[in-house]
């Protein structure tokens, strides 16, 4: 009973940051119909950033708040200058580039910060909860940031005009554009908020996998997974999708499969997915006049 | 109010619009008909800057609309609906018709991130006056209904409402009686006209259903094969020989 309850409580840890890296795929997806590959790259590399100002003695918060600014501006810089010349572009030269992003971001983190694993802080104060190693504080941290985080994002796209521009200009472009929504702004800010979220998983992340540039290419596979059981799509799903699969993969890796094989669980939810309910649990299934 | 001039549109080797030349009035309800394929809804996707003509020029209140870049055609007060309905299906019917209040609004990012007192209001003042648009379009009923799943003509009425909610000088209205059957038709000729009379918009409308275009008209343009044929009063251009042979064909 102690190991399914610690076990339920890593999975909803790790759930929230696959909600995280999932909702900034989803976001991206729903704008311009790309999954963006270098999503876990981009993370990373924030995170050596919030590393590097950490290691500079600026203290956390305003480390983590700066390093969300960073991210955001670099996400929208991505836009304007690498994808927005790309915007006719074929499918296939864009998963190219993004292909390209994930490796020159990940080439760059180990040139600037080397390739050995480095350990990241945690706000939170160690130890835990019930004092029987059940649920740790940056555990419930981890949640609690990200629930706060999805919180604000959801006020924004319900309750702002900016947030509904955005939602119009991802749903039928040319129509926002003559309602007179500067549709390819919008999109540069979705990059820019995409990037900023990713940093927040990466940084709530690092502290448990530590820091090395390869970190994120596991969690992205999960994120991917969870945008898929979510529906990619629905941002509302990714998020859930998150926890789904956080949960499932701690019981799986626990019970069943062994942590060795824990990935591949994560591939099998992908291909199942695909096979079974391409809409995902919470996806709409696109129906194409003709 | 509307000054078209000489506008000529090529699609490859096709002269989808012919030195097309006509002026509209202010409180005007100007009809542009003509056969299919005679190039009215081309002519409309150049208003709205969907098309780029190679020759002519279209002035708006004296201004180039061409020489307007296209996120700025709904700010200097031209609206539109399309011909099989544009709504961004996900949203309300009230999300519909704010967005269209966009190009009236104008908080940054920064601000609306941190949701300041001033968007805070300007959001409330976008919702008031989309319910009251709601309201004239009688459309109450369905306020917080995903747009996508509602029946034709009553999308077409949201169309038109958040067309209206950027306070259009010019509302240019691509066959609004499509799809609609008799009794629907009637309905909204009584609403183009209130929208002219009480909404202070000049209306331009494409369509098909020759007795709307009639009755509600002050003028009607007629166009064929990407010429105009005939410009008067629907009374002249009902008499007009040339739009006579036009949709009824010669004797062989």
């Amino acid at each position: 009973m102690e190991l399914l309850l610690q076990q339920i409580a890593s999975g909803l840890t790790s759930g929230a940051i696959y909600a995280c890296v999932a909702l900034g795929l989803v976001m991206i997806y729903v704008s311009t119909d790309h999954i963006n590959f270098a999503q876990g790259e981009m993370a990373m590399f924030s995170t050596y950033i919030a590393w590097a100002l950490i290691q500079a003695g600026v203290s956390y918060w305003v480390a983590f708040g700066a390093t969300m600014v960073i991210a955001f501006a670099g996400g929208l810089l991505i836009q304007r200058f690498i994808l927005k010349p790309l915007e006719h572009a074929p499918v296939l030269a864009l998963v190219v580039c993004f292909i390209a992003l994930l490796s020159i971001f990940n080439s760059m983190a180990g040139v600037i910060w080397s390739f050995t694993v480095k350990q990241f802080p945690s706000p939170f104060p160690k130890g835990d909860l019930t004092g029987a190693g059940l649920v740790s504080y940056h555990q419930i941290g981890v949640v609690g940031v990200t629930v706060v985080m999805l919180g604000l994002l959801t006020c924004f796209f319900r309750f702002t005009t900016l947030g509904l521009a955005m939602r119009a200009a991802a749903q039928n472009a040319s129509s926002a554009r003559l309602m007179g929504v500067r549709v390819s702004w919008m999109l540069a800010l979705g990059w820019g908020m995409a990037a900023a979220i990713g940093a927040v998983a990466g940084m709530l992340v690092a502290p448990i996998v530590f820091l090395d540039p390869n970190m994120m290419t596991g969690i992205l596979t999960y994120g991917f997974a969870a945008a898929l059981v979510g529906g990619i799509g629905n941002p509302g799903g990714a998020v859930i999708g998150g926890f789904v699969v956080g949960v499932l993969e701690n019981l799986v890796g626990t019970y069943i499969i062994g942590n060795e094989l824990k990935l591949s669980f994560a591939l099998v939810i992908i291909v199942g997915v695909l096979l079974l309910k391409p809409a995902g649990l919470f996806g709409r299934v696109n129906v194409k006049r003709v | 109010m509307l000054s078209v001039r000489g506008v000529t549109v090529r699609f490859g080797g096709v002269v989808a619009l012919d030195a097309v030349s006509f002026d509209v009035f202010p409180g005007q309800i100007a009809g542009l008909i003509g056969p299919n394929g005679a190039g009215k809804t081309t002519l409309f996707n150049c208003l709205s800057r969907l098309y780029q003509p190679s020759a002519g020029e279209i002035l708006f209140q004296g201004q180039s609309v061409l020489a307007t870049p296209r996120h700025r055609i709904a700010s200097i007060g031209i609206g539109r609906t399309f011909q099989n309905v544009a709504l961004f299906d996900r949203l309300t019917v009230l999300e519909n018709v704010m967005v269209g209040r966009h190009c009236q609004t104008h908080s940054s990012f920064a601000a609306n991130a941190l949701r300041l007192a001033g968007v805070v209001a300007e959001q409330a003042g976008a919702q008031a006056r989309a319910m009251e648009l709601i309201e004239f379009m009688g459309l109450e009923d369905f306020t917080h209904w995903p747009s996508g799943g509602l029946p034709f003509p009553i999308r077409k009425r949201v169309e038109l409402a958040r067309a209206l909610a950027a306070k259009p000088k010019l509302l240019l209205l691509d066959e609004p009686a499509a799809g609609l059957n008799h009794d629907e038709v009637h309905v909204l000729e009584a609403q183009i006209r209130r929208v002219r009379d009480t909404q202070d918009v000049t209306v331009l409308l494409v369509e098909h259903h020759m007795s709307l275009v009639m009755s509600v008209s002050d003028k009607v343009i007629t166009v064929n094969f990407g010429r105009k044929i005939a410009d008067g009063t629907p009374e002249e251009v009902r008499r007009d020989p040339e739009v006579i042979r036009a949709y009824l064909g010669t004797a062989a």
